[in-house]
């Protein structure tokens, strides 16, 4: 068994029971319902914002985008102007296509050799579609869950759900959102653990939010569809939670415990996001090597921290091979009979 | 070559199936024979002023390392994180996906995991978890940290040095990551405490003395462009006059020094000779070679940032001493990863020099208008596209060419499209190789930055195998037997690839083909090419 996934794992559940525990029999409910969360979102918010910073604090001494294109030269040779964007205009397209459709990935070959050394490269987007499937799932349901903060609920929102909701199953509606997440996150587990190179690679730190992110959307859906849960109950405690003022503890501990492992799923991942990995989110758009213009001929970039160094001068080399320069016939700044009398 | 493995056991590391039992922080380093490059001569280091220079053996238990090398170690990577933010970001987002993987021309060739582009760099961040990372120090190993010892430095050198900085995986990474740059920065940790290769360190301190890699003193340098002047006379009945050093001179011209030293390279710089010959004649071009700034290539740059520019400096300062108006390039890889990326904003700006204008076709090279350094393959394209050269493409028509696009030219510049004009002008047969292969995707040639000695010929030829892969395909589905580049490092390290994989196909420069096409002026009925080979069919036409 590989301790990597088995720890995460682990972790997981003993997360989700002292939360189911912490409330169905300790009765700690304003604990997970409202002081962790506040603190969850806390330390998202000042972490993620203290390593931004972090970033930006650094210096980009070089200009290093990666060229993915024909550079812009000769007017009659097309430049793409995307891949090796010269302009502020076409980074900002370079990054948008990035961030929204993962352009790098779509890239993506797999490498096949056979028994006598041929080698072939494949187009291999299960990576691209998996990544793309947990993201835009996951955005979906964030945006989703807005409906619970807000009252009443804003029309972009509800028509956001009808779009989820658009192959109707049964009843309640199945949003296609959690479902999608929930598997899109286990073919993301799933090829850590069978992909030998990716499973070699691979750290409890990347299994751990996987699970985690694969906990919530479970607990998601048990609440929905299959353990009916307290739902006016815990929308009063989630408006409270942005209104501050929280509904009586009798409504809390109506509350089931699911719920709370829910949301402290949710808040562990909050709490762990600006410390992780996950941290993507920010760096993809601070990335020297996507986010610049590649005109670095035409126009200079400046190191802040540029330094003098040490050079060997063009009179230190004459110095040096000066006679043997005369004798070959090449020019030089002092004659042999100058450089004597200076020695003198 | 005669100790290299066989080729069937270089196929079978090609089925990357890590030993998934174990993991990879408890798999100690070997360090191989024929994979690893001999320890920098302390004499180098120490012209340049390098600490720690001393005689060291890596394959010996005890490098000799300075009491304090965890305190080293741990401040220069504190001050590099702080100084690039390529460093920092990388550090923090890499996901482990696992796209990169793959891509690696080490890792496909050798099937060592550490040359996953994402474990190399893994190398690096477990101990930046270690050093910089809350979450790092609260849960050491099942966080992914590691503190830094001896092994792990070892490590950290075997590996630094088998990545070619060719950044082939950044262009996969979803975020851009590109383990050149942390390569980058583990090599300059290692030199902080004298851990540099000699195939780099002496390269680049003959380069601080002489002007270039090689060592060849400005007397010698003009000696071997003039056996190139009595061989192109020999050629073409035409007499070549290059100047050096000349003050006030239009343009200076500035190339590898590889090119005037050892075959292939050798044509490519008669083909330069050759060019400015036929511009001048034609055109009254005017353009000086130097022997101070007798080096295009910059192995500093596989040094560290620092190094890069001391060797940099030389090419602005002589422009400035000799009055020139700008720059002219040869055919160099890294080269112009240096003058595309770093030299404008290291030894810049370049206010004495002119926005670059070819005097011949009035064209405005606003791309380098800023650096006033321009490539020979934009120059002698921009010339080509207004008809200004003479080309008999009939005498390269033996060539099936196919075209090499280097790492840095591609993915540091986007050189793509001006080499493949050049040839086609010149050549009647081209086939490119396989798309995923070529351009942006590139493959290394497997012996770049600064990996081209001769005693980790087992890791170059592997390196180079996807390379020698594709170079097959278009062999044997074309006929094509002449490899050309735009690179100096391609021209040495390419030939023994090919001989081991691909023999019958041979390497050649740009401008080895383009003079060889280019009718000069008042010469001679040309009966051998620029390698003395007999030009077979010419023979017939000419009493046409
Ligand atoms: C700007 C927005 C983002 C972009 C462009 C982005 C992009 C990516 C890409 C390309 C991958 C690699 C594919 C993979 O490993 O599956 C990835 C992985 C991942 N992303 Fe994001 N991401 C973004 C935001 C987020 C956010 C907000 C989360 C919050 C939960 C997140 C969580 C993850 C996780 C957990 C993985 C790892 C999947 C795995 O381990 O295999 N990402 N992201
Ligand atoms: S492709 Fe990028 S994010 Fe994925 S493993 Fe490689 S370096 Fe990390
Ligand atoms: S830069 Fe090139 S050699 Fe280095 S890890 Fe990336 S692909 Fe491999």
């Amino acid at each position: 068994m590989n301790v990597k996934y088995m720890y995460s794992f682990l972790a997981v559940i003993v997360l989700f029971l002292i939360a189911y525990v912490g409330t169905e029999a300790v009765g700690l409910q304003w604990l997970f319902g409202v002081l962790i969360p506040y603190a969850a979102l806390l330390v998202f918010v000042i972490g993620f914002g203290r390593r931004v910073m972090s970033w930006a604090r650094s210096a980009v001494p070089f200009r290093i985008p990666t060229t993915c294109g024909q550079q812009k030269t000769l007017p009659w040779i097309r430049p793409n102007s995307i891949d090796n964007p010269t302009t502020t205009g076409a980074v900002a397209v370079r990054m948008f296509l990035e961030i929204v459709t993962f352009r790098s990935l779509f890239r993506n070959t797999r490498m096949k050799a056979k028994a006598d050394g041929r080698i072939t490269y494949q187009l291999e987007l299960f990576l691209w579609l998996g990544a793309l499937a947990f993201h835009y799932a996951f955005a979906t349901v964030l945006v989703r869950h807005l409906r619970f903060f807000m009252e009443p609920v804003p029309v972009p929102i509800k028509l956001i759900e009808t779009l989820d909701a658009f192959f109707q199953f049964g009843l309640p509606v199945v949003y296609l959102s959690g479902v999608v997440l929930a598997a899109a996150v286990l073919y993301l587990a799933l090829r850590r653990v069978f992909i030998p190179t990716v499973r070699y690679i691979s750290l409890a730190n990347d299994f751990f939010p996987l699970f985690l992110i694969f906990g919530i959307a479970f607990t998601g859906i048990l609440m929905r569809y299959f353990a009916k849960v307290d739902i006016v109950g815990i929308k009063a405690l989630t408006m409270g939670l942005v209104t501050f003022s929280f509904p009586e503890s009798e409504v809390l501990k109506g509350i089931s415990g699911l719920f709370y492992g829910h949301l402290f799923f949710v808040s562990v991942l909050l709490a762990y996001f600006p410390f992780s990995k996950l941290m993507h989110l920010g760096g993809i758009f601070l990335s020297p090597t996507r986010n610049l213009t590649t005109d670095t001929r035409a126009r200079r970039h400046v190191n802040p921290w540029n330094y003098p160094v040490k050079v060997h001068t063009y009179e230190e080399y004459e110095d040096d091979f000066r006679e043997k320069m005369v004798e070959a016939g090449l020019p030089v700044v002092k004659s042999l009979e100058a450089a004597a009398a200076e020695k003198e | 070559m005669k100790d290299l493995p066989k080729a069937k056991d270089f196929y079978s590391r090609l089925a990357h199936r890590p030993d998934s039992a174990s993991d990879w922080m408890d798999v100690p380093v070997e360090i191989r024979k024929g994979m690893y490059c001999y320890a920098a001569n302390p004499k180098s280091l120490d012209t340049l002023g390098f600490p720690y220079a001393r005689d060291w053996n890596p394959v010996e238990g005890d490098w000799k390392l300075p009491e304090n090398w965890q305190q080293i170690i741990h401040e220069g990577f504190k001050e590099r994180l702080e100084r690039f933010r390529s460093f920092k970001v990388f550090m923090d987002i890499c996901v482990r996906c696992g796209a990169c993987a793959d891509k690696c021309h080490f890792f496909i060739g050798t099937g060592d995991p550490k040359n996953m582009p994402v474990l190399r760099a893994e190398l690096l961040r477990s101990v930046y978890r270690n050093d910089f990372t809350t979450f790092g120090k609260l849960l050491g190993r099942i966080g992914g940290a590691r503190p830094m010892t001896v092994d792990v430095l070892k490590e950290w050198w075997y590996y630094m040095f088998q990545c070619t900085e060719c950044r082939r995986c950044s262009v996969f990474c979803p975020y851009g990551i590109d383990t050149a740059e942390i390569t980058i920065m583990g090599r300059e940790l290692l030199n902080l405490l004298g851990l540099n290769i000699d195939w780099i360190a002496t390269p680049v301190s003959n380069c601080y003395m002489t002007g270039n890699h090689l060592g060849i003193q400005p007397h010698a340098y003009k000696d071997m462009l003039d056996f190139f002047v009595d061989d192109i006379e020999e050629i073409t009945g035409v007499r070549v006059e290059p100047s050096y050093n000349r003050v006030g001179a239009d343009i200076l011209f500035i190339t590898p020094s590889g090119d005037v030293f050892a075959d292939p390279g050798t044509y490519t710089a008669m083909g330069y000779l050759i060019l400015f010959h036929y511009l001048r004649e034609k055109y009254g071009f005017d353009i000086t070679w130097s022997t101070y700034a007798s080096e295009g290539g910059n192995f500093g740059f596989f040094t560290s940032h620092e190094t890069m520019k001391r060797l940099n400096s030389k090419m602005y300062a002589e422009a400035r001493r000799l009055g020139v108006k700008w720059i002219l390039g040869g055919e160099c890889g890294h080269m112009w990863r240096v003058i595309t990326q770093y030299m404008d904003t290291m030894n810049g700006p370049a206010d004495f020099l002119q926005e670059p204008v070819s005097p011949i076709t009035g064209t405005r090279f606003e791309n380098a208008k800023s650096t006033k350094m321009v490539h020979i393959a934009e120059f002698t394209a921009d010339l080509i596209r207004h008809g200004k050269l003479e080309l008999d493409k009939r005498r390269n028509r033996h060539l099936k060419v196919t075209f090499h696009d280097s790492c840095n030219p591609s993915r540091g510049m986007g050189m793509l499209e001006e080499p493949r004009y050049v040839i086609r002008n010149v050549c009647d047969h081209f086939y490119d190789m396989p798309e995923n292969t070529i351009r942006e995707q590139t493959f290394c040639c497997g012996s770049g930055a600064g990996l081209n000695a001769g005693e980790n010929m087992e890791l170059r030829m592997a390196g180079g195998l996807p390379r020698a892969n594709a170079v097959k395909y278009v062999h044997e589905q074309h006929g094509v037997n002449m490899l050309a580049t735009i690179c100096a490092i391609d021209r040495a390290a390419l030939p023994p690839l090919m001989q081991y994989w691909v023999p019958g196909v041979d390497v050649t420069g740009l401008h080895e083909m383009v003079a060889n096409a280019l009718v000069l002026p008042g010469e001679k009925q040309r009966e051998t090419n620029l390698r003395g080979e007999p030009l077979e069919g010419m023979e017939d036409d000419s009493d046409e």
